[in-house]
């Protein structure tokens, strides 16, 4: 079941492309081909591809529980959260926090991955701004 | 033998202080990454390769660091299996069949050592074979045109799937995929914008690094959060070496196990679609059907465990040649390894021998110093990696996880290349628990340009003369094998994986 929307969801993006492929402007000196050629070509093994799943789809794979998509969701939504807000926080304090959430999901003791999470953090800091001085995102506080 | 020569120059280029430095941590890095179960050379060479280009090194000493990981990594994916019965990657797969039951048997430093010696020897005399054929193959190159450039890329996207693949179409989609970002942003030859929708971030198209840390490195991180408390406490088991230096008589006893797997493991990795994995694994079988009279292979045969660990190591040595020779990867890491060459706008294939000699043979020279190292760290020092074993994923996934975050912001210092990240992150995920392989994705965005110019270049020679792409012996050869390449999976590939999964299953059962 899981390869035929996948399949469906396959379709519907080679037709996509192709659509768009259609609306590319073409300039009035090219080459014979044109840039919407390659595309086309490309979305029609997209589309064929995705049609051999519709009608010959393998089994499904074990998909996780709604628990655990809940799970995959919020560790998505925090590395999310973390790039935007990278840039307000400052690198030290953003990543403490994504990679004390991360640690904790993945199954460490809520105060060690605390602890964990500011130690990660920090180490990346010490290893990659102060001793290979990479740009780093900065904070109000400076790191 | 002029050769000999270009690698004498090559030597000099790799040995200096920087460089050696580099070798010696790259093959560090490597050997833990590859030693850690879930990551592998592929996604270890990924998360470091941003971070090369924001230390700001050259084309050189960045390929150095990089190739040492990757060779660091095949050794390393064998700690694991001896000891933990858990391939560290996927090449160390049949490692684990003799290997595990040795160290069940108390002999746990007997393999690590005996696997270390027939990791160098497949790896040292693999990187002299990419020494010698790596020249030749540059002169057939340089007959290639425009037609069998692009006959030559259908054919590496044909054949990636390997011959063990399961469903060719899912590795069609995952090409076309690829191809298909590669063509985001403003065409190379008109300078018209394609799929930007009107996104400014999207006119220079999607940062192959981006797309590769992504799918490569979040996406492991998202499976082992799926997976956690499932098989998240091996690293809770006793681990005894014991004595770590094997007798000269066992040694002796592998040599030709070593050699024939060496050779069988290099033609493996030379040709398109077989990679490290199968190599090790034609290796495995050949020697027990040549060799294993008592039937002891499965149970503990140190021959068992040099054949596999000499095989793969030595198909990652013929990885090499295609990638550098044709600019074509045949394998996951050497489609990775591309992306550094191109991101250092350095064109690999025929030319690259011919404009950067300096490149091509420091790092082979690279190479050969990186072997010995290697070859001392896994032997003496083993000890030392088995330690790393210890550290639990649940520590170790958020740092791989932010390092990558690093890397990339490094690069572009935009949030939303890491929001793009994610969602490669996201997708990587999706993709591998259909089943669709991540690979041909990379290398579609990897040459999809380069692919989409020939074909143009082609027909513009050709004025709109479609029949120019099968118009000489060369391109016609290359359509035959890229179709050969393709079919020949969807008949024999279910069968080839059954018997790789089954002879694993099988000593399994006896062993546990």
């Amino acid at each position: 079941m899981s390869d035929r929307v996948f399949g469906g969801v396959g379709l519907a993006l080679a037709v996509f492309y192709i659509w768009q492929a259609t609306l590319i402007e073409e300039s009035f000196i090219q080459d014979m081909v044109g840039p919407k050629m390659f595309p086309f070509i490309i979305g029609a093994v997209l589309g064929l591809s995705s049609l051999w799943f519709l009608l010959r789809p393998d089994p499904s794979p074990r998909w996780p529980g709604a628990g655990r998509l809940f799970e995959i969701g919020m560790a998505v939504a925090v590395m999310v959260a973390y790039t935007i807000m990278l840039p307000e926080l400052g690198f030290v304090i953003a990543t403490a926090i994504a990679s004390a959430y991360l640690t904790w999901r993945l199954g460490t003791r809520p105060l060690q991955s605390v602890v964990a999470g500011v130690a990660t953090s920090l180490g990346i800091y010490v290893v990659f701004r102060l001793i290979l001085g990479l740009s780093l995102a900065k904070g109000p506080l400076g790191f | 033998m002029d050769v000999l020569a270009s690698l004498g120059d090559g030597f000099v280029v790799a040995l200096t202080w920087q460089n050696l430095l580099l070798a010696l941590l790259g093959c560090l890095l490597g050997t833990i990454m590859g030693a850690l179960p879930g990551l592998g050379p592929s996604n270890g060479v990924a998360i470091l390769i941003p971070l090369a280009f924001t230390l700001g090194l050259g084309a050189t000493p960045a390929l150095i660091l990089l190739t040492s990981v990757y060779y660091g990594a095949m050794y390393g994916g064998r700690i694991s299996s001896i000891l933990l019965n858990i391939p560290g990657d996927e090449p160390a797969l049949m490692t684990c069949l003799d290997g595990y039951p040795m160290a069940q048997a108390g002999r746990a430093g007997e393999a690590l050592a005996l696997s270390g010696i027939a990791s160098f020897v497949g790896a040292f005399f693999a990187t002299w074979g990419l020494v010698f054929l790596a020249p030749q193959l540059v002169k057939v190159a340089l007959l290639f045109g425009p037609a069998e450039y692009f006959a030559l890329f259908t054919l590496a996207f044909a054949t990636l799937g390997g011959i063990a693949s399961t469903n060719q179409a899912k590795a069609a989609f995952a090409a076309a995929l690829g191809l298909g970002l590669a063509t985001v942003g403003v065409d190379g030859q008109t300078g018209v914008p394609r799929f930007t929708f009107g996104e400014v971030h999207l006119y220079d198209g999607i940062d192959f690094l981006v797309a590769i840390v992504g799918l490569f490195a979040l996406s492991e991180v998202l499976i082992f959060l799926e997976h956690r408390g499932t098989d998240a406490d091996v690293t809770g088991r006793k681990i005894e070496v014991g004595r770590i230096v094997p007798s000269w008589s066992l040694v002796r006893s592998c040599i030709p196990t070593m050699g024939r797997t060496t050779v069988l493991g290099f033609i493996a990795g030379v040709l398109p679609g077989a990679g490290a994995s199968l190599g090790s694994f034609i290796s495995y079988s050949m020697e027990k059907r040549l060799v294993d009279r008592e039937g002891t292979f499965g149970k503990g045969d140190p021959r068992g465990v040099a054949a596999p660990e000499a095989g793969n190591n030595a198909a990652a040595g013929g990885a090499l040649v295609p990638m550098l020779a044709l600019g074509v990867p045949g394998s996951g890491t050497t489609a990775v390894l591309l992306a550094v060459l191109l991101a250092l706008n350095i064109t690999p294939g025929p030319l690259l021998f011919q404009n950067n000699p300096d490149v091509v043979w420091g790092l082979i020279a690279a190479l050969f110093i990186g072997n010995f190292m290697l070859l001392a760290m896994n032997i003496p020092m083993v000890g030392l990696f088995t330690r790393v074993l210890l550290v639990p994923p649940r520590l170790l996934m958020p740092v791989v996880a932010m390092v990558s975050f690093v890397g990339i912001y490094g690069i572009s210092g935009s949030s939303f290349d890491l929001q793009v990240m994610v969602g490669f992150g996201v997708l990587g995920w999706v993709l591998r628990k259909l089943d669709v392989p991540l690979v041909p994705v990379i290398l579609g965005t990897l040459l999809g340009n380069e692919m989409e110019a020939n074909l143009r270049r082609a027909l513009t020679i050709s004025d709109g003369d479609w029949s120019v792409l099968v118009g000489s012996p060369l391109a016609i050869t290359l359509w035959v094998i890229a179709v050969v390449g393709f079919v020949l999976p969807i008949l024999f590939g279910k069968v080839l994986k059954r018997r790789m999964r089954m002879s694993r299953d099988e000593e399994g059962a006896l062993t546990d």
